[in-house]
């Protein structure tokens, strides 16, 4: 996005920070990526631009071919069409060993017979740099990830997060252009997945690299990502940054992956549309008139005791400042809806309630055939 | 299961746990097992050191049939060429098969049942039918192909110092082992996910190969190499039916003659391979304790 003026980009820095501290980063783009496995699309035309120096999280459900669009881009494996290319050069054809990304692999890829820090200096060692170039830079790069006491340990000595962090640091420490990251968190559990998504960000912007974070984690990657790409069935549903993505959905896909999102059957008469005895004008994409499905977010969802109201409360979770109240409504529609826990005290379960939309446009699906 | 039940049972119990009946029983099944394959192992070993030791003139206990081994008619050499036939045949096998293996799992996952079963077929064909075919081939060839190279070949292949056509015939023997012993280590590993990650940081094929696979398959090399060498050293049937000379073929040539020195020279080929074993799992274990402390 951001791109250094030509005139001052010979800039006084040393080789050794300039290395680390990386050029400007690389735009990666993807046109038409298309890659079958016998009668599964795994990539339907895939079309993505990922600008210089962006993390842009790819997230979607299990087999939708996040990973195998991050194997083309690493040249793991040979789109069937479509081109990828890197600051505008066509690397389709190029062998992964030459093409100048780090990547951090889901499962565990560290090697067995090595020491953390000559995992780190691998791809040194295979560029046949010196041995004192090799021993400074593992360092530097274990430094940076919170393992500089490491280094002798071999990799079955580490937790998974530690190991993790090291694969990190290997695929940093050859200064790639561009980083990839493979659900790389997904093995560890929820503590150290936060802490880690976290780290990984703050080194992402230190380095400013180009990097891709595939995961299946809505929270994981509307919480690291400059910019999320939805993808379902080998293909985007939309490219947007994270509060757009939740904000605005542009499908009703995007918006029941992205966030909680409840489902409350409507009635669509000329663009507003008739939800739970109130008018609401429409957002987004609009099917025709008639039964609809409103999709409504927990936080957009009114609630309050009534005796008169036709919702009874089933269960009420506390979680800080919020609580979340589990509304059932006739007809066995049930909603989730956040209130301020100052105000939840009436709604205990069994209450009477009546629930109201929020005052802002909805969105709506085509109701489904029930 | 058992474990669990019993736990389950312990832990409803009022009184101070009292299960040993069933531990004892177990404890002395695997006592009694290990007695049966002792005995069956220990038996036909103790007659033949007794049989080797034993002094028939002056009675009592005699090392000369040990002591006149290097110095036998022909041992030095026999022993000599199954060492060579030995190396050669690990090396061609772990050659062929290593490459093979890492590729069917890399990239052509498909043909992994095709290759086992390959492998199998030496297990299936007697070692006879095989050598027959085998020396019909030998017989028939340089006569049909003379004064061309491939006759030459022929010839050369059945060098009676070291015989080629052994270390041939020896590698497709040794297939079911090696594959199986090489397949173990690929399967306990995570080799598509390693490979990619060198590749990703620039290996060349070669490189990922010798730096990478290699050490990750260690045990299993040692392994399938420890069991290819074993079989040639023991083979019989191929050499003497070919008309060569090997260490086991010599055993049994001198056996006629000198039968306490042939069976001191099993019996010690025994204690040797057992040594050798026992030094692949040390070497082994050494590796693993230096990269744990
Ligand atoms: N090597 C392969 N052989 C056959 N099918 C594959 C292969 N790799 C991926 N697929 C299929 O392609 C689809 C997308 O897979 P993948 O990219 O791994 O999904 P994700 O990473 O989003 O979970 C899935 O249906 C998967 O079964
Ligand atoms: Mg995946």
């Amino acid at each position: 996005m951001t791109t250094v003026p030509t005139t001052t980009s010979h800039g006084p820095t040393g080789a050794a920070a300039a290395d680390l501290r990386s050029r400007p980063g690389t735009p990666v783009r993807l046109e038409g990526l298309t890659r079958r496995y016998g009668p599964v699309v795994a990539l339907d035309g895939l079309d993505l631009e990922i600008a210089g120096g962006e993390l842009l999280a790819l997230l979607g459900p299990s087999g939708c071919g996040k990973t195998t669009a991050l194997r083309a881009i690493a040249g793991f494996d040979r789109p069937d069409s479509g081109r990828v290319l890197l600051d505008d050069r066509d690397i389709t054809g190029v062998p992964a060993s030459k093409r100048d990304m780090g990547m951090v692999f889901q499962a565990y890829s560290l090697f067995p017979n090595l020491t953390v820090a000559e995992n780190v200096a691998f791809g040194l060692r295979v560029r046949r740099r010196a041995r004192s170039e090799r021993a400074g830079r593992a360092a530097e790069l274990l430094e940076l990830v919170g393992l500089a006491d490491r280094g002798k340990r071999y990799p079955h000595q580490l937790s998974g997060g530690q190991q993790q962090r090291v694969a990190l640091a290997r695929a940093l420490a050859v200064a790639p252009q561009v980083l990839l990251l493979d659900e790389p968190l997904s093995a560890l559990d929820a503590q150290v997945r936060v802490q880690l998504r976290e780290e990984i960000r703050r080194i992402q912007l230190e380095l400013g690299i180009t990097t891709v974070f595939v995961t299946h984690d809505q929270a994981e990657a509307l919480s690291v990502a400059d910019r999320v790409g939805v993808m379902r069935a080998g293909r985007l549903e939309q490219v947007a940054s994270p509060d757009e993505l939740y904000e605005r959905p542009a499908t009703a896909f995007v918006a029941e992956f992205v966030g909680t999102m409840n489902r409350v059957p409507a009635i669509l008469t000329g663009g507003a549309v008739e939800l739970l005895g109130t008018r609401r004008p429409v957002t987004g994409a609009t099917p025709a008139g008639g039964p609809v499905v409103a999709l409504v977010r927990p936080e957009s969802l009114v609630v309050a005791a009534d005796p008169a109201g036709r919702g009874r409360v089933v269960t009420r979770t506390f979680s800080g400042a919020s609580t979340r109240v589990l509304v059932a409504l006739p007809d066995g529609v049930e909603v989730r809806i956040d209130v301020a826990s100052a105000d939840s005290q009436l709604l205990t379960p069994g209450a009477p309630v009546g629930v109201t939309p929020a005052d802002r446009p909805v969105l709506v699906a085509p109701a489904e055939p029930a | 299961m058992t474990a669990l039940a019993e736990g389950v049972a312990g832990a409803g119990s009022v009184e101070p746990p009292a299960p040993v009946r069933p531990v004892r029983r177990r404890g002395g099944w695997r006592v009694a097992v290990l007695v049966v394959l002792g005995l069956y192992f220990a038996i036909p070993l103790a007659a033949s050191t007794w049989f080797t030791v034993r002094d028939r003139g002056a009675g009592g206990f005699t090392a000369e049939h040990y002591a006149g081994i290097p110095g036998a008619e022909g041992f030095a050499a026999a022993f000599g060429r199954s060492l060579a036939l030995g190396a050669l045949t690990v090396g061609l096998a772990l050659l062929l098969m290593v490459p093979t293996i890492v590729l069917v799992e890399l990239r052509l996952p498909r043909l992994r049942t095709t290759v086992e079963l390959l492998t199998l077929m030496p297990l299936v064909v007697p070692p006879i039918a095989l050598v027959v075919g085998v020396r019909s081939v030998l017989a028939w060839a340089p006569e049909h192909f003379y004064g061309t190279p491939v006759a030459e070949a022929m010839f050369a292949l059945q060098e009676p110092a070291l015989p080629w056509i052994l270390v041939l015939v020896y590698v497709v023997l040794a297939l079911p082992f090696v594959y199986r012993a090489l397949d173990a280590g690929v399967r306990g590993a995570d080799l598509r996910t390693l490979t990619e990650a060198a590749r990703n940081l620039g290996a060349s094929w070669p490189r990922v190969l010798v730096s990478v696979v290699l050490p990750v398959l260690r045990t299993s090399v040692l392994n399938a190499s420890f069991l290819a060498f074993a079989l040639v050293l023991g083979e019989y049937t191929v050499a003497a039916i070919l008309g060569f000379e090997t260490f086991p073929t010599w055993i049994v040539r001198i056996s006629g003659s000198q039968p306490q020195l042939s069976v001191a020279v099993s019996v010690l080929s025994l204690v040797v391979t057992w040594g050798l074993l026992l030094l692949i799992s040390a070497l082994d274990r050494r590796r693993r304790i230096e990269e744990t402390s």
